[in-house]
């Protein structure tokens, strides 16, 4: 199975669970993540959003994933990892991105899923669009993710 | 030596194209930043030295001190906001 997947269409998050430990008995924890898109821009203290558009840089961002699953399987004692991101035109309420981890204990799956996403968020070739009621805006990156990857002692900075 | 430069999102709509194929002889991501803003216009506003600018370097993220070989892919795009 794919580990990473970025397509336009929806995923469900049980069919993908449900194939990333099938037949692995070994399994004793399945961590995941489902990012959504906001109806509210700013903390939903600001103008509604109307809809999202997501661009991406193909081939670096399969790439990247990648080797961002190649990192967590050295940090962790995981089995499996699975990362899906939609890109196009989704609207508020909608699926955007789901990690899933398995491993033995609970411990290290939670640990690797956070892993996963903090590391996506600051070095996957993503960008978002909103369109609200003023116009069509460029998501701003946040400071807060910067320093949510440096907590793993990674010192990458996207802002 | 011949690049392949692509832009995306918010630097992609300034410059008003997805990409280039270029003749440089920039040695560094620097150099290549600084001839393309000396083109002026949208270039110089858009990668202009105060912004933030990322780069990837044959789809790898990289940085301004990195050197630059024939054939590369250079891309430049604002900071990544997916997930």
């Amino acid at each position: 199975m794919d580990r990473v997947s970025i397509q336009a269409a929806d995923f469900n998050l049980a069919d993908e669970i449900g194939a990333l430990r099938a037949d692995d008995r070994r399994v004793g924890a399945v961590c995941s993540f489902v990012g959504t898109v906001r109806q509210g821009y700013e903390g939903n203290n600001g103008p509604p959003v109307l809809e999202m558009e997501l661009e991406h840089y193909p081939g670096m961002t399969e790439k990247s994933i990648e080797a961002m699953i190649d990192e967590a399987r050295r940090r962790f004692d995981i089995y499996a990892a699975r990362v899906i991101h939609r890109i196009g035109v989704l609207q508020p309420g909608e699926q955007i991105v789901m990690v899933a981890v398995t491993s033995a204990h609970r411990g290290q799956s939670f640990q690797a899923c956070e892993f996963l996403m903090d590391y996506l968020k600051t070095q996957a070739p993503f960008w978002k669009k909103e369109r609200t009621p003023q116009g069509a805006q460029w998501v701003d990156a946040r400071v807060s993710d910067d320093a949510a990857l440096a907590k793993w002692g990674i010192e990458k900075r996207n802002t | 030596m011949k690049l392949t430069v692509k832009y995306f999102a918010s630097v992609r709509e300034a410059i008003g194209r997805p990409g280039e194929q270029l003749d440089s002889s920039a040695a560094t991501v620097a150099a290549l930043r600084a001839e393309l803003i000396a083109r002026g216009g949208a270039y110089a506003e858009i990668l202009a030295p105060g912004k933030t600018v990322r780069v990837a370097i044959d789809q790898v993220m990289s940085d301004e001190s990195a050197a630059l070989a024939d054939g590369c892919e250079v891309a430049f795009f604002p900071p990544v906001t997916g997930g």
